[in-house]
């Protein structure tokens, strides 16, 4: 089974608030010194999944990342996982584009890679999260789609999935070649393993340029941008938060309970 | 450029009752399409709809197009992306509205790439910008640490996600008048691709998660799936539900369906007490309208005590026992 990942790289989502600045003129996050990008947490469940199925049905895994040439570190990541193979695609060209152009390129870098059964992607990315490209991308390459998806099984040229819904779940079928979004339902991923992570931290990941794929200049030309950020802003919500305290941790929850009993 | 007018919402109903995110894009579309001096449309799909129309008209429809066909009964993604785009493709909206919901999340993408429009997915806020008389969305990003506000300057039609709960609902009239238009074509059963084998509805004890009047969640500071025992008791003495954040989900001590946020549920409870979770933005994003927010965390800085009413620092586990007893105490008292 040959399955193609998309891992994007992020801003690590998981800094604390008070360490969250932007440039409102810019549009742009700043990203805090010292807090090195990572893996979308998403994608990185995504890899999981695949790897799971390489588990069962042995096969190929490709990792594809758009970014810049620092995204090798996310393949890198993806190869130490247990990925065979990985690209990372950057221009200049690439910088900045909407869903249609980061779903265009992937499609592009996809055709060119040739022979899959499946495409998988994260539900969103942790940066700017548009819950988007999957979709597209499966629209763009002509193939089936299940997006957030919570496990995922093969057999012969069929997938099962499963995917929880608000109130329970359901289980899809569809055939292969077929494009899978994954939800962090479908549970932790793998550490890599030692030697993995040094064989994959040595490896040459070759970069792929607009031309390498074939990417066709209008189609990345911003000016064709479906949807344009015109403001970002740090939502502020502070709220007086009124301490409770007590001689003992019993005693200030037997004050809380008197406050709680009068709102309820 | 441009003869596209008007706004769509896909409606969503359950047991012949529309649900409560269409009532509330409803009231939204109202107001965004007086503003425009457009219509305000509807979409519902499946043998069931035609009952619905009267109602979907009273909450402030102009057109409500009916796709009476049982082959979307239930929720398909290939089916109802075929007939959602082919009526995009002919009534052509200008906007098209749909929840954060299951459906929403999954066919909006589907048909923006179908469409080629310009989406923003979990919106909190919507609004025409004066200048351009475009649709401005704002949503969250960063897990939620920043809000993007959004246009679709030619990409059409202009789309979105609404997260549940962030808009009021629309008030009823029922001398409101309206058209029911039927959706022309049926789906085409060779277009589905992807075929729904299984859909199991999980039976929950006790209060739901999405309607309970009191939610304790718990955190990664919980520490393991038997402490949470202590937040379901606390949670039965209120008569509540229990939540929990994304690790606390992850770790498998709770099911997955009780994460809070905004990849999970998003709650909007009297009272959410939160226990050792620190209030990361995407945890925060499922809880902010609840009435009054309660934190117990031992880290005093945490994020959650910013958006918290009351507060108490410390260890959980010295605290939640107290509280419980207590609560029972003036309860019956
Ligand atoms: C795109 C995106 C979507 C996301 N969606 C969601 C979502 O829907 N829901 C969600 O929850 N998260 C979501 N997250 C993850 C989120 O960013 C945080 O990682 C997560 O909410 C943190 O969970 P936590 O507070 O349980 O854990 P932590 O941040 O690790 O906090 C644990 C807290 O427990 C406290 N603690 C530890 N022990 C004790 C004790 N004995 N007594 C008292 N306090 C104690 C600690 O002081 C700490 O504050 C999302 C992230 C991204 C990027």
């Amino acid at each position: 089974m040959n399955t193609i990942v998309c891992v994007k790289q992020v801003l690590d989502p998981e800094i604390p608030p008070a360490k969250f600045k932007i440039d409102a003129e810019a549009k742009q996050v700043i990203p805090p010194a010292g807090v090195p990008p990572v893996i979308s947490v998403y994608d990185e469940r995504a890899v999981e999944a695949a790897l799971r199925l390489k588990d069962k049905h042995k096969g190929k895994i490709t990792a594809l990342s758009m970014g810049s040439e620092k995204a090798a570190d996310v393949i890198k990541h993806a190869i130490a996982l247990g990925a065979d193979d990985g690209f990372v695609l950057q221009d200049a060209a690439f910088e900045n584009l909407d869903s249609f152009g980061t779903a265009y390129v992937l499609a592009k870098a996809i055709q060119k890679i040739g022979e899959y059964d499946l495409v998988l992607c994260g539900r969103q990315a942790a940066d700017w999260g548009a819950g988007e490209v999957g979709s597209i991308l499966a629209e763009i390459l002509g193939i089936p789609v299940i997006t957030l998806a919570s496990e995922i099984q093969a057999q012969d040229k069929t997938l099962r999935v499963k995917r929880i819904v608000s109130d329970g779940f359901e289980v899809l079928e569809a055939p292969m070649p077929c494009l899978i979004t994954v939800g962090s339902e479908i549970g932790l991923p793998r550490l890599p393993a030692g030697p993995r992570l040094m064989m994959a931290r040595k490896k040459v990941i070759p970069i792929w340029r607009a031309q390498d794929i074939g990417a066709e200049p209008t189609k990345l030309d911003k000016q064709n941008a479906h949807t344009e950020v015109i403001g970002l802003s740090v939502p502020t919500r502070k709220t007086e938060c009124e301490m409770i305290t007590g001689a003992t941790p019993a005693d200030a929850a037997a004050h809380l309970a008197a406050k709680l009993s009068k709102l309820i | 450029m441009d003869n596209r007018k008007g706004i769509l919402v896909c409606g969503e109903f359950a047991e012949a009752k529309l649900a409560p995110i269409t009532i509330e894009l409803l009231g939204l579309g109202r107001k965004l399409a007086n503003e425009l001096g457009e219509p305000l449309s509807v979409l519902l799909m499946g043998s069931k709809a035609s009952g619905l129309t009267q109602e979907t008209i009273a909450f402030g429809a102009d057109n409500v197009y009916v796709a009476d066909d049982a082959l979307l009964d239930q929720y398909n993604s290939d089916g109802y992306t075929q007939i959602a785009a082919n009526l995009c493709q002919q009534a052509l909206p200008s906007i098209v509205l749909l929840g954060h919901t299951d459906v929403g999340m999954d066919l909006a993408p589907r048909l923006n790439a179908r469409l080629g429009g310009g989406l923003a997915m979990d919106c909190l806020a919507l609004s025409i910008d004066p200048a351009t008389q475009l649709l401005a969305s704002t949503r969250p990003v960063f897990g939620g640490n920043a809000h993007a506000t959004m246009l679709a300057k030619s990409a059409r039609p202009q789309m979105a996600t609404v997260r549940p709960k962030t808009m009021p609902p629309a008030a009823r009239d029922d001398s409101r008048q309206g058209q029911v238009l039927p959706v022309e074509g049926k789906v085409d059963p060779s277009a589905i691709k992807v075929k729904v084998v299984e859909r199991t509805k999980e039976q929950v004890e006790g209060v739901k998660l999405e309607d309970a009047e009191v939610v304790v969640s718990g955190g990664r500071g919980i520490g393991g799936a038997q402490n949470f025992a202590m937040l379901r008791e606390l949670a039965n003495v209120l008569g509540g539900a229990v939540g929990a954040t994304r690790p606390a989900c992850d770790e498998g001590w709770v099911p997955v369906r009780l994460q809070v946020g905004q990849s999970g549920k998003v709650v909007s409870p009297k009272l959410y007490i939160a226990v050792a979770l620190s209030g990361a933005m995407a945890h925060i994003a499922g809880c902010l309208g609840s009435k009054v927010i309660v934190a117990i965390n031992k880290d005093k800085d945490a994020n959650i005590f910013n958006v918290a009413h009351f507060g108490i620092v410390g260890d959980y586990k010295e605290i939640l026992p107290a509280l419980t007893a207590k609560l029972r105490e003036l309860k019956s008292g």
